[in-house]
């Protein structure tokens, strides 16, 4: 299982819960979990959203792998200018 | 409407051109005569992206006529390297990196050469007062000016 | 041999990576030669121009253009009519639909023989507006009896019974906010306001577009990102994708505007009407009304903090209009505001808003510079409050390894603390002040991304290197890849020329934003080139008749090594290069990456400024940036996008706005009254890079194209407030608004 960390916003979707798990062993499988689990953030996860795995961020390569004690952090997707 | 025909010397060149009455210079240069050098970055006369000399005379050519080059002789960023041979601010601006995308250079280049034609030795400020017309969005202008200086103080030298 | 991705920037030995050789495209730029957008031109071209509402909200009930078509010389003329692909913002944007919804929003086209013929043509356009009541103030547009732009666009995260103008809520942060404030000895809460600022790139946008009669397109253009225009527009003409081939003009500055399309659609549809090629060129006053400035923002901020200087509680409620779209910046400054600080209490909530004004555009760190104005304000002010030194306070808060991030996540290795210091040692620091002048500092963080990208390398029988890449160059891209791929190669620099392909040469690449290129083509460009060595050192092997396993590559040398590998002297790369026919063809590196992984990056501002007490005129008089560079490839281009970004941020704090009369209409389109800093305006803008490497890139490198905008609003504000004894909370800090104050406090 992975914890994922959830931005204030789209804590409506997870019943005001700031961190939830899911079972994941990369980007794809904790995409897919997550609008399974939580519809809710299946619109701003269509929206786009990157992910911050241990620091970094990721915005679409489904297969990451995503480690047991990794520290997860869902973010809206990243732009720049 | 009639077009006006104009004889005219472009960077040392000797040349005609037909334009209309209501043409600017900038739009003969780069439309008629293919010279692309001047860029249009307002066609107001405030960012100075187009500027060139007339009879030795800094102008914003998007605010001159083309009509009104009739005689006079108008100097180009084209006509500042002489063949292979940078002129020193062209070279200096390289050496110095002052410049990023590059679409104020020519303006200011031409600017540049018209102060140091004028003042040959510039002091910090008025090289910047002197630029002041010309906008810089990338730079910020530090390395702009270190290049101005230090290509004025090679060519005192030289 | 071994060529794996372990991390390498600690220690290594840079040949050519932080020298400062000439750029590639110099001598193009500075002798005129170099082609930008609007300097193309094509055989039988004609020139279109667009017919653009004068009104800030209208429905659009007809349009007749039987009038124009009629006039002679005119080819085409093009409506929303003749875009049948599924409607989007984007296309809206380009051309409008049911109704305009900002000063300057395009409604028609024509494509004529002359600029002369397609102005009249325009005269001759009926379009029947029925004009609507309109709201450009983000505070005002979040009111219930707001004129509304759009019934269906505010998503699942809006409360109930707000305004259909509020599109979307965020909020970040952790902790407990309330707690955080009970322990504070000192708490200041202040409310901001911001004006739009527009990128003011000096090269207007500008397009040739030819289709044929085939279906298949070229499209020349200025543009951060031809392969994203190339997406972007295929769709919205009914065409594949692989029909339309996009080449990118030099590009005369973008800072994330030129990020979309405004013209580009256009310019195609009347091609393909017209079966003739056509030139689009805004003039300074379309680039200005139409094309994307920033948000302009409403922020309230409150932050607690305790005598010894330890910031207990963060808390800032952000409004960002964005325009007439959904699509404001508002959660990267959300996001962003409190990252430099470690804060066991922070939360942030932002709103985007959406107002009858042109739609927003990336601009260099979007949303990020206006959140970090309000929080180093405030804690400028605490600071001033508690009689505590200002970067010691920051020091001391400052976000480090393993920090928990306001916006979620722990930093890894990041360099504020070391900005901070090298500020703290700065001459400039303790260096007197005069009369009426003040020192402000602000601290300012970024993200960086990667994306999509693709690098194709040459070697040519002679021994040089033709590097192919599909980001458009800016500030001196081709000079950076140019040294990578010298650097990996161990070949000169001078052997090594890099160009911008064209869409149909290389695979999908991300545009140039997000202060990506150097890291993600970087990391890209280091691939291809070993990937072109591990060819190389294999027909070495080939030749030497050992395993190739034997081979390793060093000083642009194929090398025997291993016990086993015999001794044969080093096969330099031309040689290697002049025998390839021989030894099995062509050779060629290449790499296709989603570059994932990219770090943040943050920076250090200090300024000094002198306030005239009698207009309100501000003079900055030094200002020294302290970023994070992880490692300058080419220090004299990091020093100007630090230079850069400074000067941006200054004219964002002082001078630049957009102003909205109460028509609507946009009163300053145009360089005159929309005033950007000037060379006399500005001292020189010193730079200390600090190399904290970053461990998602073989050489180290950071972005550092956008942080550099995100401190100097505050930087600049502290030292204005500093100078003129009273705290400032609007931008732009123009005279009228200094004195103001001034008298203000006076009373």
């Amino acid at each position: 299982m992975v914890k994922v960390a959830i931005w204030g916003s789209l804590r409506v979707a997870t019943e005001g819960r700031a961190e939830v798990e899911v079972d994941a062993k990369n980007l794809r499988e904790l995409l897919d979990r997550l609008a399974d689990a939580y519809p809710g953030i299946k619109p701003q996860i269509d929206r786009g959203v990157s992910v911050s795995i241990d620091g970094l961020i990721y915005n679409d390569s489904w297969f990451t792998p995503i480690g047991r004690g990794s520290e997860v952090v869902l973010l809206p997707r990243i732009v720049g200018g | 409407m009639t077009q006006i025909h104009v004889s005219t010397t472009i960077n040392g060149d000797a040349g005609e051109f037909l334009c209309e009455p209501d043409e600017t210079l900038l739009d003969v240069l780069r439309d008629r005569l293919g010279l692309t050098g001047a860029k249009e970055g307002c066609g107001t006369g405030d960012c100075g992206a187009c500027s060139v000399t007339v009879d030795g005379r800094l102008i914003c050519s998007c605010l001159m006529l083309g009509a009104e080059a009739d005689g006079r002789e108008v100097t180009t960023i084209e006509g500042m390297a002489n063949g292979e041979t940078l002129h020193p601010l062209q070279r200096k601006f390289l050496e110095h990196a002052a410049l990023q995308c590059g679409i104020c250079t020519p303006g200011i280049l031409v600017a540049a050469k018209a102060l140091l034609e004028k003042n040959p030795n510039p002091t910090e400020t008025e090289a910047r007062y002197w630029l002041a017309g010309n906008l810089c969005r990338c730079t910020g202008y530090d390395k702009i000016i270190r290049a101005v200086m230090d290509a004025a103080h090679e060519m005192r030298g030289a | 041999m071994a060529l794996d991705d372990k991390h390498e920037a600690d220690g290594r030995v840079f040949k050519v990576v932080g020298t400062r050789p000439v750029r590639p495209d110099g001598i193009d730029k500075v002798t005129g030669r170099a082609r930008f957008g609007a300097d193309m031109s094509m055989p039988g071209m004609l020139v279109g121009w667009v017919l653009r509402s004068p009104h800030a909200h209208a429905q659009i009930r007809s349009i007749d253009t039987s009038k124009a078509e009629a006039l002679p010389g005119v080819k085409a003329v093009v409506t929303r009519k003749d875009f049948t692909a599924e409607s989007d913002d984007v296309l809206d944007n380009c051309m409008a639909g049911a109704k305009a919804l900002y000063d300057g929003h395009a409604v028609a086209a024509v494509a004529a023989v002359s600029a002369k013929v397609a102005k009249q043509a325009l005269k001759l356009i009926a379009v029947d507006y029925e004009v609507l009541p309109h709201v450009t103030d983000v505070d005002e547009a979040m009111k219930l009896d707001a004129p509304v732009l759009h019934k269906d666009k505010t998503d699942e995260t809006v409360p109930a019974g707000m305004s259909k103008n509020v599109i979307q809520r965020f909020e970040y942060g952790h902790g407990d906010v309330e707690a955080g404030f009970a322990e504070a000895d000192e708490i200041v809460s202040r409310s901001f306001k911001t004006a739009a600022t527009h990128q003011g790139y000096i090269e207007p946008h500008a397009c040739v577009a030819s289709m044929g009669p085939d279906g298949q397109a070229d499209l020349w253009v200025c543009t951060q990102g031809h392969y994203m225009v190339r997406n972007v527009c295929a769709p919205m003409l009914g065409m594949d994708i692989g029909k339309l081939r996009v080449t990118a003009s030099e590009i005369g500055g973008g800072f994330g505007g030129k990020t979309t399309v405004f013209l580009e659609p256009v310019a195609l549809m009347l091609s393909r009407k017209s079966g003739r090629p056509v030139k689009m060129v805004m003039t300074r006053e379309d680039v200005l009304r139409a094309t994307g400035p920033t948000a302009s923002t409403s922020i309230d901020v409150k932050i607690g903090m305790k005598k010894d200087g330890t910031i207990t509680a963060g808390w800032a409620e952000m409004r960002y209009q964005g325009g007439a779209y959904p699509g404001s910046p508002v959660q990267f400054g959300a996001m962003a505001a409190f990252a430099p600080y470690n804060l066991k209490h922070v939360k942030t909530i932002g709103w985007d808003v959406v107002t009858n004004r042109p739609k927003q555009a990336a601009y260099r760190a979007p949303g990020a510079p206006m959140g970090a104005y309000v929080v180093e304000s405030v804690i400028d002010e605490l600071c001033g409050n508690l009689g505590l030194d200002r970067l010691s306070v920051r020091l001391k808060n400052a976000s480090t390894e393993g920090a928990k991030a306001s916006y979620g996540p722990r930093f890894g290795k990041i360099g504020l603390t070391a900005t901070l210091e090298a500020a703290k040692a700065h001459p400039h620091y303790s260096a007197p002040l005069g009369p009426s002048q003040g020192r402000g500092i602000s601290c300012g963080f970024w993200f960086n991304f990667g994306g999509d990208t693709s690098v194709s390398l040459s070697v040519n029988n002679d021994g040089t290197i033709s590097l192919s890449e599909g980001n458009p160059d800016i500030g001196g891209s081709r000079a950076s890849m140019t040294m990578m791929a010298a650097e990996e190669l161990g070949i000169p620099y001078d052997s090594v020329r890099t160009i911008i392909a064209d869409t149909s040469a290389l695979g999908q690449n991300e545009v140039t934003d997000g202060s990506r290129v150097t890291f993600a083509v970087g990391l890209a460009t280091i691939k291809a080139a070993r990937d072109a060595i591990t060819k190389m050192c294999s027909r070495a092997a080939k030749v030497w008749g050992i395993d190739e396993d034997a081979v390793i590559w060093e000083d642009g040398h194929a090398k025997p090594a291993g016990p086993n590998a015999g001794k044969f002297p080093p096969m330099s790369l031309a040689e290697i290069a002049a025998q390839a026919s021989n030894t099995g063809g062509p050779i060629a590196g290449h790499h296709e990456v989603n570059a994932e992984g990219a770090g943040v990056s943050f920076a250090t501002h200090m300024c000094d400024a002198e306030v005239d007490p009698e207009t309100g005129a501000v003079k900055i008089l030094r200002y020294t940036v302290f970023q994070d560079a992880g490692k300058a490839v080419h220090p004299a281009y990091v020093e100007g996008q630090f230079q850069g970004g400074a000067v941006q941020g200054i004219g964002w704090a002082l001078n630049e706005e957009y102003i909205y009369g109460k028509d609507g209409r946009l009163q300053n389109p145009g360089f005159l009254d929309y005033r950007v800093p000037v060379a006399s305006d500005l001292p020189m803008i010193d730079t200390v890079i600090i190399e904290v490497p970053n461990p998602g890139h073989p050489y180290g490198v950071r972005g550092v194209g956008e942080t550099s905008i995100v401190p100097p609003l505050a930087a600049v504000a502290n030292a204005v407030s500093a100078a003129a004894g009273v705290r400032l909370t609007e931008l732009p800090m123009s005279p009228p608004r200094v004195l103001k104050a001034i008298d203000t406090a006076r009373a």
